[in-house]
């Protein structure tokens, strides 16, 4: 026994970067330490990132110089997203069984597009839900549909699924009984309830087909970052932050090879009035994930860019955010920063004499779930 | 304060950080010397036992971490040793993805091992624990790991988990038993660890070719019975006794189908273990796998 936490052995600077270093740069690994070793395992673990790591060190023939130990690790976790690719495509086949009699025309949404479309960001990518957008108007219809087929929703209570119908873009989660598969169905990609409709409909005018089966189609590229832009930055929870902000670094670079596209995608941001969510999704996949964006894109006057000192300061939140959720991360700021982000998702959702009652019985009800488990 | 140990059980290494003495000191009692380890090494799992600030005082808790994450609810600070033991059989079971794992105790004699699935007080660990002081060598408690390289079953060296009656019973039936102290009252009733009777390392790390598969039941006034069964029932029972049989999919069937084919295959009822003991004196491997060793 020894008195060395391993995480005190790699530098503070070394620890917040290990796994947007191995992204980045996957041939730093090779003259890791083991304490870095295990801590990047770990941290990308958490992140929910080591089977993307694991394909960005194949990618780069890398995997094989990798020491036993972590290697293992690794291939462990690349078994399990491929598993769950396997997964996703048999869950939508039960889903448009389901829904096939309301001829009700479904968007598919984040990890379960990205699969569908064979889009970058599936490589690696370990998921728990299947994501998936339906018509405003037509929900009730679709809710009913997949009902009769054995999709109930768990653990909601009156108020939680009021708050969900009233406030959320999507109805309270829907878990199968038999399989106990989680999906979620939404009506726009932005809570809240500014222009729901008038968004939703310009989605759903602009989504394409995909290769797989033209029934299933995916956001158009633009929307598809906006989605996962609005989604990461203005939703307040972080648990798979990094992961999101790679997936989305992952489809700037796929997308933004095309002529033009990023002027299309500040165009639209403006359209869809998701000018801010964008800003910020463009400076950190820069800043942190070395995204190649066009310099005059990042600053553009068009997407409204904050005032330099908000700016700095919302530098501090997100950049403490978008850290793996792993101890080694976490320092005395940690818990002020992901809790104003918390405060200011709210506050971007709803009035303030509806905000703080909610977030005092939120706070309550949770305290109050605890004990009673605890019994 | 905090004391990181190193410990290696069967191919794992696991990080384990604490700030609780029963820990380091239970690590002692129920693991070999040269499984605790003393410097960083890569490991596969980091994991820690710690009391949580908000309930040291009053009806202190100990809390189990996986990558600095609580996966389940504290438990009492008494409980801590087989909260340490229950958080690895899960750390195992969800992440070692590299082996096909399937819920049984597995016990060993000359190279051949015995699979032993069975639901909870089904009396696998006693029977188990009771084989293990009478020439048979136990290569897990919980865990059955088989590797897909050479189909045989890799040893894990972790204690055995006793519970309730099954202390005493084992305690009268091999007095020499090293034990840890009883945690009374935890989710699981009464539960002691025992650990595994010593063998030399070489030993402890040697993988077994499976020869049996055997569902035991305690079943209390009947005398011991070994029951042939048919093969392809019993496939599906042990898939359904599988951590991860459908993550491995085609791959994991093949070798599932594979093990119970060369296999010989029974129920097993018993209420001694002395009548039990002599049963599995008389099990031979099957004819084709006896070449093999």
């Amino acid at each position: 026994m020894k008195r060395s936490a391993s995480a005190d052995s790699v530098d503070e600077d070394r620890r917040l970067t290990l796994v947007r270093a191995a992204l980045c740069d996957p041939s730093r690994v090779t003259t890791q330490s083991p304490a870095e070793w295990n801590l990047l395992i770990s941290q990308a673990r958490r992140a929910g990132l080591l089977a993307r790591l694991g394909e960005t060190l194949h990618a780069a023939g890398l995997l094989e110089a990798v020491p036993d130990v972590p290697r293992r690790r690794i291939e462990a976790e690349r078994m399990l997203a491929a598993k769950h690719a396997v997964d996703v495509k048999r869950e939508l086949a039960f889903i448009q069984k389901a829904l096939a009699r309301t001829g009700v025309p479904i968007i598919l949404l984040k990890g379960t597009a990205y699969a569908i479309a064979q889009l970058p960001p599936a490589r690696g990518r370990v998921f728990n839900d299947i994501d998936i957008l339906v018509p405003r108007n037509r929900i009730a219809e679709v809710e009913a549909a997949l009902r009769l087929e054995m999709w109930n929703t768990t653990d909601v209570d009156a108020y939680d699924d009021r708050y969900y119908r009233n406030w959320m873009h999507q109805i309270p989660p829907l878990t199968h009984v038999a399989r106990q598969t989680v999906l979620d169905v939404h009506h726009t990609i932005v809570a809240g309830t500014t222009q729901i409709e008038l968004t939703a409909h310009k989605l759903f005018e602009a989504a394409v087909p995909t290769a797989h089966d033209p029934g299933l189609k995916v956001l158009a590229p633009a929307d598809m970052i906006l989605h996962s832009a609005a989604h990461l930055l203005n939703e307040g929870k972080f648990d798979r932050g990094l992961r999101d902000l790679d997936d989305m670094s992952l489809l700037l670079r796929h997308f933004g090879t095309k002529p033009g596209f990023f002027e299309a995608l500040v165009e639209r941001a403006a359209e869809l009035d998701l000018r801010r969510p964008l800003f910020y999704a463009l400076r950190y996949t820069a800043t942190l994930l070395e995204t190649p964006v066009p310099a005059d894109i990042r600053n553009a006057d068009r997407l409204k860019p904050p005032r330099p000192a908000l700016r700095a300061f919302m530098d501090l939140l997100f950049e403490q955010a978008l850290r793996p959720d792993h101890p080694s991360c976490r320092d005395g700021f940690s818990g002020i920063a992901l809790w104003l982000l918390y405060v200011r998702a709210h506050h971007l959702l709803m009035p303030a004499h509806i905000l703080v009652p909610h977030l005092l019985r939120k706070a309550y009800v949770r305290r109050f779930k605890e004990e009673g488990r605890k019994g | 304060m905090s004391i990181a140990a190193i410990l290696r059980t069967g191919p794992f290494v696991t990080r384990i950080e604490t700030d609780i003495s029963a820990i380091t000191h239970g690590l002692r009692q129920l693991y070999a010397p040269d499984q605790l380890l003393m410097d960083v090494e890569f490991s596969d799992f980091d994991v820690a036992v710690v009391r949580p600030l908000l309930r040291r005082w009053y009806r202190p808790q100990a809390t189990f971490l996986f990558d600095g994450h609580p996966p389940f609810l504290p438990l009492p600070l008494a409980h801590a040793v087989p909260l340490l033991e229950w958080g690895l059989n899960w750390a195992i079971s969800l992440h070692a993805h590299e082996y096909l794992i399937v819920h049984a105790a597995v016990i060993e004699r000359d190279g051949f091992a015995a699979i032993m699935p069975g639901v909870p007080g089904a009396g696998k660990s006693t029977l188990a624990s009771a084989l293990a002081h009478r020439g048979w060598r136990i290569l897990s408690d919980e865990l059955a790991l088989i590797s897909f390289e050479d189909r045989r079953v890799v040893p894990l060296e972790r204690p055995i988990n006793l519970k309730n009656e099954s202390i005493e019973v084992i305690r009268r039936f091999a007095p020499d038993a090293a034990f840890s102290p009883i945690f009374r009252g935890t989710s699981k009733g009464d539960v002691a660890l025992m650990r595994p009777s010593a063998g030399g390392v070489a030993c402890r790390s040697q993988r077994a070719i499976p020869a049996w598969i055997i569902f035991p039941k305690y079943i209390n006034g009947l005398p011991a019975e070994l029951e042939r069964k048919r093969k392809a029932q019993f496939l599906l029972t042990l898939a359904s006794n599988a951590f991860n049989f459908s993550m491995h999919g085609r791959r994991g069937f093949e070798l599932m189908a594979d093990i119970v084919d060369q296999c010989e295959c029974f129920r097993f009822s018993y209420a001694e273990l002395d009548e039990a003991v002599e049963i599995f004196a008389g099990l031979r491997p099957p004819e084709r796998l006896a070449s093999r060793q």
